[in-house]
């Protein structure tokens, strides 16, 4: 059966179907994003002073990937008209280019940027403990110039300190040897375990209370005490007025170390989406949008292919063509028009 | 907004929709430098962005969130210009920017609920201490 209007413009609108259906789409994405951009202010508006982070995106590698996804949206037109224009070989560069912008995106996202925030550690200290870590906070300094006080130690995780000695020790030692981590006696208390090693992750260290009680296994056999960081340069030096505010250049851990008492802790984790308010709403929108370029992806890629309703329906009908290419260019551009606002709001802000 | 369009662009559209061959192209070839020149003015945009958020605007003008404003309005210019050329917006049919029309709408209802709390703010948060 011919479905009208499919490739013809319908007269009285001028639109033809697809054109009609993907901007009822984007309009219903529109909300969608709006939704979430709306979460992303109540929380922000909700949090307590200190606790919305400012400066833990590595802003270089945002504004490379927003430049990725501009240069994308310039490629994705210009493949348009070229089929326009109906120079095949063009169509096909510009929309091989605007593919690649596409997975260098995703690439860059899931296999530098995630993975890093899931290798950071922060514990978000208890009110009345902020005072003991001082040192590390500089609220004394803030306060005088009427900033936000710090509330967070973060950095890479050096150890953890355990109390193993309730703990099914075949189990313990098991789960050692699978994550290459080794295990002593800790320098400040013997009768505690200091865990440390080179895959040591602020997930695996967690996972550690985990382990069974050698007398009842249905209860943890391991009590995590205190953990060593090294700290974060904010942490390091935070009366620097450098720290104050948040910088281009990503800053990288330092070499001095910091220990944690467990007690003094509110909340412990790698910055995963349970670490705060921020990285929540952060990987659910950009979790979001991610999954947007790889559907817009996939997309192209079946327009790119010499398959039956991809690059051959050139021969066919290349106004067709032209049609899908311009349907699918305009979803495009709305994964780069959120995108426009995600970068500031989330790595500069 | 929506009677607006170029006749140029219109008729080339038509003609291109019509004739299958291609012989119309050339105002698309005009296009491809306006094109390329709104993909270099994001850029550069992009770059102004990141510089603006390392001004302290609230030290420079007084008041809080200053830097919000001034981000969230270059980012909305950027997605004027996305709109406007590269989704052909500038000159679109009536009946895609009535669809557009109802989602501003209620797009803008939902973003005035959220700010509604502007008006009743919750004691001890970052809003309320500066």
């Amino acid at each position: 059966m011919q479905i009208p209007y499919e490739v013809q413009a319908r007269p009285d609108t001028g639109l033809y179907n697809a054109k009609l259906g993907i901007w009822l789409f984007l309009a219903s994405e529109v909300m969608l994003f709006g939704g979430l951009f709306s979460a992303y202010i109540f929380l922000r508006m909700g949090a307590q002073p200190g606790y919305w982070p400012h400066g833990l995106l590595n802003v270089p590698v945002g504004t490379f990937n927003t430049a990725v996804l501009i240069a994308s949206s310039v490629t994705v037109v210009l493949s348009w008209a070229a089929l326009k224009m109906r120079k095949f070989q063009q169509y096909k560069l510009w929309m091989g280019v605007t593919i690649a912008c596409g997975l260098l995106f995703l690439i860059v996202k899931l296999a530098y940027e995630w993975p890093q925030k899931f290798h950071h550690f922060g514990a978000f200290i208890k009110q009345t403990s902020l005072e003991k870590y001082e040192p590390y906070l500089g609220n004394e300094h803030l306060k005088e110039k009427n900033l936000d006080p710090r509330v967070e130690i973060s950095g890479h995780l050096h150890e953890v300190v355990i109390d193993a000695s309730k703990a099914d020790k075949g189990k313990l030692d098991a789960y050692l040897k699978k994550h290459h981590l080794t295990a002593e006696p800790d320098h400040h208390d013997p009768a505690l375990t200091m865990v440390k090693g080179e895959h040591l992750t602020p997930g695996v260290a967690e996972k550690l209370v985990m382990i069974p009680n050698a007398a009842d296994p249905r209860i943890s056999g391991v009590r995590i005490t205190g953990y060593e960081v090294a700290l974060d340069p904010v942490n390091a030096d935070p009366t620097n007025p450098f720290n104050e505010r948040p910088h281009f250049w990503y800053q990288n851990h330092t070499e001095k170390l910091a220990r944690i008492d467990a007690a003094d802790v509110e909340t412990v984790s790698s910055f995963a989406p349970k670490h705060s308010p921020y990285f929540a709403v952060y990987f659910t929108i950009t979790g979001l949008h991610g999954l947007h370029v790889l559907a817009g992806v996939l997309v192209m890629i079946y327009l790119w292919l010499p398959i039956k309703g991809g690059a051959l329906l050139y021969k066919k009908n290349p106004e067709h063509l032209a049609n899908r290419v311009e349907v699918v260019g305009l979803f495009w551009h709305f994964v780069d028009l959120v995108w426009i606002f995600v970068f500031p709001i989330f790595y500069l802000l | 907004m929506a009677d607006s369009h170029a006749p140029s662009t219109d008729s080339a559209h038509a003609a291109a929709t019509h004739d299958g061959h291609g012989e119309h192209g050339s105002a698309h070839d005009m296009h491809l430098g306006l094109y390329l020149g709104i993909g270099i003015t994001l850029l550069v945009f992009t770059l102004i962005t990141v510089g603006l958020a390392y001004v302290d605007f609230d030290k420079m003008l007084g008041g809080h969130g200053w830097n919000i404003i001034i981000a969230l309005v270059v980012a909305s210019f950027k997605v004027c210009l996305v709109g406007a050329i590269f989704m052909h917006l500038k000159g679109e049919k009536k009946t895609i920017w009535r669809f557009l029309y109802f989602t501003a709408f209620f797009v803008a209802g939902l973003f005035l609920l959220t700010l509604l709390h502007y008006a009743d703010p919750i004691f001890g948060t970052s809003y309320n201490t500066h």
